[in-house]
């Protein structure tokens, strides 16, 4: 096994480059899965089946079948319709789309986890169904699921890389054009590799101690 | 389309049977393994089984199959078929998640059960095959359910290697045809088939062995959903009491 620091070195400049791509990738990721889970987990609650089922089994299509694919299909059949957005502005709508199918379900079970009694007390205080969910339900539920929201996060992370599959160029892309142009593999890989294991660990860390905070 | 190309699409399908298959029993025996070997009264056995499920859990599956395709020929002169890269890369990795999975069902097991094994002077070994596992694993079967779907999702990435499974045969139709509304929508339908029949297969599976044990399937699904980041593919946060 050989192993060449300077080629790490030379590495390291990509290396940002890719980071700081992964990280806008997640970030928006997360604002459209957290916003779009929130949707799906409230009209799931909607009286009438003719908008539960066809919620339900969209998500459920969406969550069972790979984002690799969702990922492709979005790339090539939207420009096919005349839609055309980057390839980065694809990856997180797609990644987004296919993390709301399960923060839907932890907001669902934050939802279905607040004590009946808080129903009751707000229909015996005759507040409106606006201000019972903005005043008593979600803020109980969504304290409840922050940390499965943030696990979340940190398993989209290391969906980022797939990103890598529709030419953005996030830290698995520039490892792979840096390897492909230097012949080098080990290095480039190996610094990624280590890199998710330093962000993802502490943040599982994170999540951990939270959860012993918020959710009692 | 043409009957060439569904038979590309069938035989991508056969491939990404035989890898979903192969990298599950692969990542079966890792969680069994790694997740008892985590419940151990040696430190170093508990330490050393830790430290795999937090490296496998930390990474991407897809920078695993990156390193098992790439760095592992040249860096330890092992080339490996496709097929078992991408089983290895697979299987290690949900086989991380999975002894999470079974190092949460067995410390769920009522403490009371493994004393009873104690007070009965049964070895070890005897406690874990006659009265642990087999109060734990029925626990087990919804988060591998799920994990399985997951695992069928990852099979999916090593078509990025060139490997002729059903996402690849997707692309090489894409490439044939000029058009991809089509074929992917067909591809996207047939993994929904194949998750579907997974869960179907789970749920039979958990019934039968629940009703071994004397307990009703599907409670407390609320509760698991909160976890289920941690216990399977899609998340990384270590377990803590599943």
């Amino acid at each position: 096994m050989t192993w060449d620091w300077s080629a790490v070195g030379d590495f390291m400049p990509h290396f940002w480059d890719g980071l700081l791509v992964t990280l806008q990738a997640l970030a928006l990721g997360s604002l459209i899965s957290f916003a779009l889970g929130l949707v799906w987990a409230l009209l799931m609650r909607t009286p009438t089946r003719w908008v539960r089922w066809p919620i339900g089994v969209v998500t459920e299509f969406i969550r069972n079948t790979p984002l690799l694919v969702q990922l492709f299909f979005l790339f090539y059949v939207l420009p096919e319709w005349n839609i055309t957005f980057s390839a980065l502005t694809t990856g997180v709508v797609a990644i987004g789309l296919h993390y709301s199918t399960y923060t839907m379900q932890v907001y669902r079970a934050g939802i279905e986890g607040v004590p009946p009694g808080q129903w009751e007390a707000a229909t015996a205080l005759s507040l409106p169904v606006r201000r019972t969910w903005t005043a008593v339900i979600l803020p109980q539920a969504i304290r409840r699921v922050v940390p499965a929201l943030g696990n979340y996060v940190i398993s989209m992370l290391k969906d980022t890389p797939l990103l890598m599959a529709i030419t953005v160029l996030d830290m698995l892309g520039e490892a792979r054009l840096y390897s492909q142009q230097h012949f080098q593999f080990t290095e480039p890989l190996t610094v990624i590799g280590v890199a998710f294991i330093l962000i993802s660990y502490p943040a599982s860390l994170l999540m951990r101690a939270l959860e012993r905070r918020l959710v009692r | 389309m043409t009957s060439g190309l569904w038979e590309l699409v069938l035989k991508g399908i056969w491939i990404t049977v035989q890898l979903l298959v192969f990298s599950a029993l692969l990542a079966g025996a890792v969680s069994f393994a790694v997740g008892i070997a985590r419940t151990s009264r040696r430190w170093i056995v508990r330490f050393l089984a830790g430290f795999y499920t937090e490296v496998f859990r930390g990474t991407s599956a897809l920078i695993m199959i990156f390193w098992v395709y790439f760095v592992l020929p040249l860096a330890f002169g092992w080339q490996l078929v496709p097929m078992w890269a991408g089983t290895l890369a697979l299987g290690l990795t949900y086989g991380a998640y999975g002894a999470e999975i079974v190092r949460g069902a067995l410390n769920a097991v009522d403490p009371a059960q493994r004393e009873g094994g104690i007070a009965l002077s049964f070895t070890p070994w005897q406690r874990m095959r006659l009265v642990l596992l087999p109060q734990a694993v029925p626990e087990m079967i919804p988060s591998f359910c799920n994990l399985l779907i997951e695992l069928l999702k990852g099979t999916a990435l090593v078509s990025i290697m060139g490997m002729g499974d059903l996402a690849f045969s997707g692309n090489l139709v894409r490439l044939a045809l000029q058009q991809s509304a089509e074929i992917y929508s067909y591809v996207l339908l047939i993994y929904f088939v194949i998750a579907f029949l997974l869960t179907r297969l789970m749920r039979g599976l958990e019934k039968r062995l629940k009703a071994g044990i004397g307990r009703d399937p599907g409670t407390e699904a609320a509760a698991r959903e909160l976890k289920r980041a941690q216990t399977t593919g899609v998340g990384a946060a270590s377990g803590g009491a599943a």
